[in-house]
């Protein structure tokens, strides 16, 4: 047996492999529990949940919960269900996804290939911006979103959400095109072309591992937010985390699980799909950014 | 004459289109992360209560801080928390990566599982993990249904060990993130070496220890930073899995800032503690983005 194709050259026993594969079955176990919680009791009666059957699959099978959380949940002061803060969500991810990514890649681009004095400190700063604690700078920010007539929309979130994740995009596309070699761009002004059109037809045509990775992570970080939404949102502009949030907490009238657990698939649905469609693509577009940057 | 002169406008406008395309990233960075730090700053040694207010009143803000147990509270929490968060997921991760790059049969199926979670948002992880924890209907009504009766597990409704539920739930969630990265160390460690050891006699643990283990220390450092700057950001997840209590059992520094600020209306106080979370990551960030900065020049 040739020992070259391994991922590791160490070399196990029968007894050792047993127990790696035990373990690495019980961590899977664990894992996919929470999820499985949320499945099964989200298609459940409440009777079958209070009754302490949750670890079992449903008896009697109904999508009731999934419609109450989707259209008729008592969310705040309206039995909307999740439905507007959904699109309320979207409304602010698309945006900020799209124009955080367009702004990471320029600024890849001139901190890599036009360099000038002080770029890394520009950069060291921008990074150090992905970083801090947003508790410091929620109070200026909810004033400055109240003097330029964005308090309380979903369009102020989208900006809040472009401001702070500038500094991960560019941080991508700064070591993606790193390893971009530089005498393409010099041959390419030699032969008269501007900013922009190397921009576009050379660096662009070869940035899509690059901008999936800045994509995926946009979106997820953004989807997901809570803090944001819940300092800077009105009650109709509220994202899809508040209002969930707002549904499990709320105090009044009996506590319906399986109606959160279903509400809280549909909070979860779109960064899941996003990973199990296009994980494999962020992890590979991660390796090739991070070979040196 | 014109011609040069109309060349020489183009390659200095060649020379300025970087800087100026640069310079609305630029613009924001610097008014909504660094001016609005320093507004920060500032407000924590002013008299602000409900609004912001320019009243100077130096240090009392943070004398008030450090006289409130609340604060104390959430300072000891976040100590727990955190080590314990940041040692967990170290050894989860460093394991299954070792145990995965093992020529596991089913690693392509493994591996999503474990790093599913790390696509959730804390507020859904809180919302699953809060109701499993419950003992009113999860894991402890479950056990009893099943027949152990005297099966009991309350931590989440218990003052002394509800701070372990939120290291359980956070664990869960990003320590697939840290295998990744581990995993991410260990495929690029040079086979040569191994089998040049193995030659020599080498037993598995002491190859672990002593060649690979140390070869991961670019993994490890930053595992580190990343985990302890999320512990230290660490609000959604106790939001939504404990609301901070039972009590003030899970303040961490991040609700406390928040409830000061916007519920108990007291201003200077809340900027004073997030400029307090802000130099603590600040101390682990900077000489970390420094070195990595250096070395890449």
């Amino acid at each position: 047996m040739s020992q070259a194709t391994q991922d590791t050259a160490i070399r196990t026993g029968r007894v050792t492999r047993t127990l790696i594969y035990l373990v690495l079955l019980l961590f899977g176990l664990f894992y996919l529990l929470p999820l499985y919680v949320m499945l099964v009791n989200s298609v459940k009666p409440l009777e079958e949940i209070t009754g302490g059957g949750m670890m079992n699959l449903p008896q009697v099978f109904t999508i009731e919960p999934w419609l109450k959380a989707w259209s008729s949940a008592q969310i705040g002061v309206d039995p909307t269900g999740l439905k507007p803060y959904f699109w309320n969500s979207i409304k602010m991810v698309v945006p900020a996804v799209i124009v955080s990514t367009i702004l990471g890649a320029l600024n890849g681009y001139v901190l890599t290939k036009w360099r000038f004095k002080y770029d890394t400190i520009l950069f060291g700063l921008m990074l150090f911006a992905c970083f801090i604690p947003f508790q410091i700078v929620l109070i200026p920010m909810a004033r400055m979103l109240g003097i330029i007539g964005l308090a309380g929309t979903t369009w102020g979130l989208a900006l809040v959400h472009v401001v702070y994740g500038i500094g991960f995009t560019t941080l991508y596309f700064r070591n993606y095109y790193a390893v971009f070699p530089t005498e393409l761009i010099r041959a390419a002004q030699i032969d008269g072309a501007g900013f922009f059109q190397i921009f576009w037809r050379i660096l662009l045509p070869s940035s899509g591992p690059i901008a999936v990775v800045s994509i995926i992570w946009q979106f997820t970080n953004i989807w997901n937010d809570f803090l944001f939404g819940a300092s800077f949102a009105d009650a109709n502009s509220q994202p899809m985390t508040v209002a969930l949030n707002n549904l499990v907490q709320s105090s009044t009238g009996v506590k319906e699980y399986n109606v959160h657990f279903a509400g809280a698939i549909l909070a979860a649905m779109p960064t899941l799909l996003v990973y199990i469609v296009a994980g494999r693509y962020f992890v590979r577009g991660l390796m090739a950014g991070s070979v040196k940057g | 004459m014109a011609a040069s002169a109309d060349a020489d406008f183009k390659t200095r406008l060649q020379n300025w289109i970087p800087k100026l395309v640069l310079s609305p990233s630029l613009a924001m960075m610097l008014v909504f992360v660094y001016g609005f730090i320093l507004f920060s700053v500032y407000l924590s040694f002013t008299d602000s209560r409900i609004l912001p207010s320019f009243g100077w009143v130096g240090w009392e803000n943070y004398d008030k801080l450090w006289r409130l147990s609340h604060w104390e509270t959430s300072l000891i929490n976040m100590g727990i928390f955190a080590s314990l968060y940041i040692v967990i997921c170290t050894c989860i991760g460093l394991g299954l990566a070792i145990f995965l790059d093992q020529k596991i049969r089913g690693e392509g199926l493994l591996r999503p599982i474990y790093l599913y979670p790390m696509a959730l948002s804390f507020i859904v992880t809180g919302t699953a993990w809060k109701w499993f924890l419950d003992p009113g209907i999860g894991l402890e009504n479950v056990m009893h249904t099943w027949g152990w009766t005297s099966f009991e597990f309350d931590w989440i409704k218990n003052r002394d060990y509800a701070i372990y539920t939120v290291v359980l739930a956070a664990v869960w969630q990003t320590s697939g993130f840290v295998m990744a990265m581990f995993l991410a160390g260990l495929r690029g460690i040079d086979n040569e070496i191994l089998r040049a050891a193995q030659m020599d006699g080498a037993s598995n643990w002491n190859l672990y220890r002593r060649i690979i283990i140390p070869q991961l220390r670019p993994a490890f450092l930053s595992a580190f930073v990343i985990l302890s700057h999320l512990a230290i950001k660490t609000f959604d997840l106790v939001i939504a899995l404990t609301g901070g209590g039972p009590g003030r059992a899970t303040e961490l520094p991040a609700t406390f800032m928040y409830s000061y600020t916007f519920t108990r209306n007291q201003m200077g106080i809340g900027a004073a503690s997030a400029t307090i979370m802000l130099m603590t990551i600040a101390a682990i960030m900077i000489p970390y983005l420094y070195a990595e900065l250096r070395e890449k020049r």
